[in-house]
């Protein structure tokens, strides 16, 4: 292994010479923060889509307190940036007792403000649904349960998934922040191997070709998804 | 030694906001000419400059700003320069912030007819023109809402700036913590501030989003 071209400090000017050897060396690693960034966000999206559900419908609750709650959870969650909602859980959370480690705050962080802009997203794709649709669901005998399922929430989803989809797309990049209190993802996973071999440009440099590629890569997976999916479901509604 | 949390160090807070909005200021100042020049390129005839703008606003838009800050910061290096918290800060957020910018502005122009186009050409109007006098005018009445929106989110961006060593609200936030520890009360209240600073900012964008959509419904009325 040659360690030549560091940079070199020639009068005010620093001649730096790209060593993207480093990089291929290492470049498994790289793989490997990839694979946990697409399981962090899926894991997260999952999640949060559980929490936008349950938010839209406790938006359109019939107790006025639950529909002020959660709209005072939205407005708190879009109105301040992520990076202080991610510390406020990892650093401030332990003083009322609840300690934990960089992975799980991470996912906690990244499943609370995702739930904010699901549950407006969510709430949205429901009023998409005419309301006299849900009263024929009723009419015709459905249970409650399965007038949520068939007559809400499937038209529902397939009016949202556009806005779903970018939504996933801006968490995963998004995601990058949580290096910051070292959970596991490919930026944090980069931050380790640079402060080895302090290679930083040419190492954040791939990984933002590594994002780029995940994020076109999704866009263009979930524009099949839609059509494949979505479309055979709009024949019928 | 551990300092108690007293009304210097909520002082000390309260006005890093400056910093917090300046920041904003000139990102949103540098990246809305950089993003209007950007969102020009788009709908320009030309497939070459329609193309230049379409990889530059993907690149921006499907990468993390962390990254882009990153990229500014070490890349600094590259060029002979030394790495300054300050520039690489204003102009990682200025690349962000124009790459939104344009794409939003080039959904605003295109949203005219292209009636309006043919009209104003029609007039004799040199394309400059047409575009001056004609178009944007009238997309400036629909661009106002997304652009406050994207107005909050550079807001909000500017905490990653505390990463690279810039000092604003979200630095200020370790500082103080580091010297008190007390990691609950501070960072509480650095998002009070900047909700305070967003809030107000995200209301007018829905009230003026109601009001252009309220006129665009007499309109259609008046149409119909």
């Amino acid at each position: 292994m040659r360690a030549v071209g560091v940079a070199r400090l020639d009068g005010d000017c620093v001649d730096y010479i790209f060593q993207f050897g480093f990089v291929w060396r290492e470049f498994d690693q790289l793989l490997l923060g990839a694979w946990l960034t697409v399981r962090l966000s899926v894991l997260a999206m999952i999640f949060g889509l559980a929490v936008g559900i349950l938010g839209a419908q406790a938006k359109q609750s019939r107790w006025g307190i639950l529909r002020v709650a959660t709209q005072v959870y939205i407005e708190a969650i879009r109105n301040t940036p992520f990076l202080v909602q991610l510390l406020l859980i990892y650093l401030g959370f332990p003083s009322l007792g609840i300690r934990l480690d960089p992975n799980q705050a991470a996912l906690l962080a990244i499943v609370v403000n995702l739930g904010a802009y699901a549950t407006e997203i969510v709430r949205a794709g429901i009023e998409a649904v005419p309301r006299t649709q849900i009263e024929a669901g009723r009419a015709l005998g459905l249970r409650p349960w399965q007038n949520l399922r068939l007559v809400i929430l499937i038209p529902a989803l397939h009016a949202i998934f556009p806005a779903l989809a970018s939504q996933f797309i801006m968490i995963m990049l998004a995601s990058s922040v949580v290096s910051v209190i070292s959970a596991e993802e490919l930026t944090a996973v980069t931050d380790t191997i640079v402060a080895r071999n302090f290679r930083s440009f040419e190492f954040y440099l791939t990984i933002v070709g590594i994002y780029l590629a995940l994020s076109l890569g999704f866009q263009a997976a979930f524009a099949l998804i839609d059509r494949l999916l979505f479309q055979r479901w709009s024949r019928y509604t | 030694m551990i300092r108690e949390f007293s009304t210097a160090e909520l002082w000390f807070l309260v006005l890093a906001v400056r910093w917090t909005v300046l920041l904003t200021l000139i990102a949103f100042t540098f990246g809305g000419l950089a993003g209007f020049a950007i969102a020009i390129l788009r709908i320009a005839r030309s497939r070459v400059s329609q193309l230049v703008a379409i990889v530059y606003i993907k690149v921006f838009q499907g990468t993390p700003l962390l990254l882009q800050l990153y990229l500014v910061y070490f890349g600094a290096n590259l060029i002979g320069l030394r790495p300054d918290p300050w520039v690489s800060a204003a102009m990682g957020l200025t690349f962000y912030a124009s790459a939104f910018l344009a794409e939003v502005w080039r959904g605003c122009l295109q949203a005219i007819p292209a009636g309006q186009w043919d009209a104003a050409r029609a007039l004799g109007l040199s394309y400059p023109r047409q575009l001056r006098l004609v178009i944007m005018p009238q997309a400036f009445k629909i661009a106002i809402p997304p652009t406050v929106g994207i107005m909050v989110q550079l807001l909000k961006g500017t905490s990653l700036a505390s990463i690279i060593g810039f000092t604003e609200l979200t630095r200020a936030a370790q500082m103080v913590n580091n010297a008190t520890f007390r990691p609950l009360t501070v960072y509480a209240i650095v998002a009070i501030l900047y909700f305070a600073l967003c809030w107000p900012l995200s209301l007018l964008g829905q009230h003026m989003e109601r009001r252009l959509n309220l006129k665009h419904l007499q309109v259609v009325k008046l149409q119909a």
